[in-house]
């Protein structure tokens, strides 16, 4: 009886930050572990950019085909890299939250002292290490079996704009997830997912979509992120980047914000 | 260690329940979803080291006061303490512990870790081990939660429920679906946090399970609560016998007689409840010769509460 015989006035919870982050990492850790094991998840977000680039970068490209001086082996890591982190990115965040929070699981979550930004967190950064993994393993097969020629560097720096242009679609796919049941989710997803990449031009090089649909494209986020990608091989359609980045940051806000209004309907219909 | 364990709950029956502290309470507390009313001006407390069951059909109001105690939902009137704040707050939420009915947990983390991310919460967990040990988990310790039984998945959910150590239990439905052996051994699981001078709320639509563990029972229908007492006492207060005969009397006749509660016909059998069974008897073999079968037995739980959330229904459609 002792145990609860003590004070009964709310300490301060104080948690020391080290502890917070503590939460974060295992939050990450196995947000990741689950996704890894889940093969609908793992196994579909790194082969289809792979099967796709290995059938049209490799298998039926001519050798030494250049679109504009970027050989297509070269063009099309960037844009199945592209395709691939939208695809890591959306299935991430928006699958995993659709589920939790329709079938209960969130809620047991809230109902623990989990800080609730360790949720979101952990589903982005999961997001974040699996478009790292798809691009790394496209430029990994570009290089040795596509003659794929890339100083370091670019390497290094296509890597680093595709993964931090999973923020955009982590953005986008939060804000899907509130708003989708937990059975519609995958089938909601691919029917935003596959269409804008599309249309984008991540599956036929932009320039060989029709003139209506390039002018579309300017509206789209993975056109945006593509161009940045393509601009680091030098295959861009020399526009600014800018313009790029605008676009895709005023995209994430504007799902953050779509986010938000889900976030608090859920709250208004657990708090209201 | 059992007999010991069990020692500690029978006394805790007949000695505690007054003494604790209020640690969690409703007041006039209600709760509307769209026009359902779920609750209406609940008055509700919960004493430190006792075991309260909140016990209802579905659709009562359980799980909506169950939420309310964990700020998974707010009022829409009245208010809701837990150690004296507000279950929203993080501090107090570390002294929580809550098991909520889950459709779909996610499957491929393993027990150990879904344990692991929980404890990390709080700020002082119990060791893994000691979690393992309380929630019976250690042989299943390393398997993913999709593999599980559905009393092991119950069982996890519990440990994930214990596992930050905290000084009050929120437990809805912790049985629901289970098979009798899966629903005794975590009972046995309940009573172990009892004696380690936890306190808990559980809510249960099963009758024997609230007899089984609780010093307190509260009875809820339609979002009111309807009566509250030890189970004896629930028991006592609408107690009475249960006689089965097979007689071709008429069900009328039979309900006029003195002392009949209630009588109904099942197939060739009467069921009568009645204060009690002896004087109805020398009636009935008085008026019914070649009447046989006869079964006395004294109404449970079971019967009582069907009798207070039914006559409560009544006395609510006359008043409408």
């Amino acid at each position: 009886m002792a145990t609860v015989s003590n004070t009964f006035a709310p300490s301060s919870l104080g948690r020391p930050l080290s502890k917070t982050l503590a939460i974060y990492f295992k939050e990450a850790k196995y947000e990741f572990l689950t996704r890894l094991r889940l093969r609908a998840y793992s196994f579909s977000t790194i082969t289809f950019p792979v099967m796709f680039y290995v059938l049209f970068g490799l298998v039926l490209n001519q050798k030494d085909a250049a679109i504009g001086g970027t050989t297509i082996a070269t063009y099309l890591i960037t844009s199945y890299g592209t395709f691939g982190v939208m695809g890591a990115s959306l299935f991430g965040t928006a699958s995993g939250l659709a589920a939790e929070r329709g079938l209960g699981w969130l809620q047991v979550k809230r109902a623990s002292p989990m800080p609730p930004f360790a949720y979101f967190t952990a589903k982005v950064a999961l997001s974040m290490i699996f478009s790292a993994a798809v691009v790394c393993l496209l430029l990994l097969i570009g290089v040795t079996f596509g003659g794929v020629h890339m100083p370091l560097l670019d390497a290094a720096k296509l890597v680093a704009v595709l993964v931090a242009g999973s923020l955009p679609f982590c953005a986008m796919g939060l804000a899907i997830g509130y708003f989708v049941g937990p059975n519609s989710a995958v089938a909601t997803i691919n029917l935003i997912y596959l269409p804008l990449s599309f249309c984008s031009g991540l599956w036929v090089p932009i320039m060989f979509l029709p003139k209506l649909m390039q002018q579309i494209a300017h509206f789209l986020p993975p056109y945006h992120l593509a161009q940045l990608a393509l601009g680091v091989v030098g295959a861009g359609q020399r526009e600014s980047n800018w313009i790029h980045w605008e676009a895709l940051i005023g995209f994430s806000l504007i799902c953050l914000g779509v986010a938000r209004l889900g976030f608090q309907r859920d709250e208004g219909k657990m708090y209201g | 260690m059992l007999a010991a364990l069990q020692e500690t709950h029978e006394h805790r029956k007949t000695g505690s329940g007054t003494g604790g502290k209020v640690i969690a309470s409703l007041h006039r507390a209600s709760k509307n979803f769209g026009d359902v009313q779920a609750l209406r001006q609940v008055d509700f407390t919960v004493r430190a080291g006792e075991l309260v069951a909140l016990l209802g059909p579905n659709g009562a109001g359980k799980t909506t006061a169950v939420k309310l105690f964990l700020g998974l939902a707010k009022p829409t009137a009245g208010t809701v303490s837990v150690f004296g704040g507000d279950p929203i707050d993080a501090e107090v939420r570390t002294r929580i512990g809550a098991m909520l009915q889950v459709a779909k947990v996610p499957e491929t983390l393993r027990v150990r870790e879904h344990i692991d991310l929980f404890s990390s919460y709080y700020p002082k967990p119990l060791p893994l081990a000691e979690t393992l040990a309380v929630a019976g988990l250690e042989e299943i310790k390393d398997r993913e939660f999709g593999e599980l039984s559905g009393g092991q998945r119950q069982r996890v959910l519990f440990a994930l429920a214990l596992c930050g150590d905290p000084d009050i239990f929120f437990l809805d439905e912790p049985t629901v679906g289970l098979d009798v052996e899966s629903r005794r051994q975590l009972w046995e699981e309940i009573r172990k946090l009892i004696a380690r001078g936890k306190t808990i709320l559980l809510t249960t639509h099963y009758l024997e399970e609230a007899d089984a563990l609780a010093d307190r029972v509260v009875v809820i229908n339609r979002g009111e609560i309807i009566a509250q007492g030890t189970p004896t006492e629930i028991k006592a207060s609408t107690a009475g016998r249960r006689i089965r005969c097979v007689s071709s009397l008429d069900i009328e006749m039979v309900r006029a007689l003195p002392g009949v509660i209630e009588v109904r016909r099942d197939r060739d059998a009467l069921e009568i409840r009645a204060a009690e069974a002896e004087p109805i008897l020398r009636e009935l073999f008085i008026r019914d010769p070649i009447l046989s079968n006869v079964d006395v037995s004294s109404a449970g739980l079971e019967e009582a509460f069907l009798a207070l959330t039914q006559d409560h229904g009544n006395a609510r459609e006359k008043t409408r």
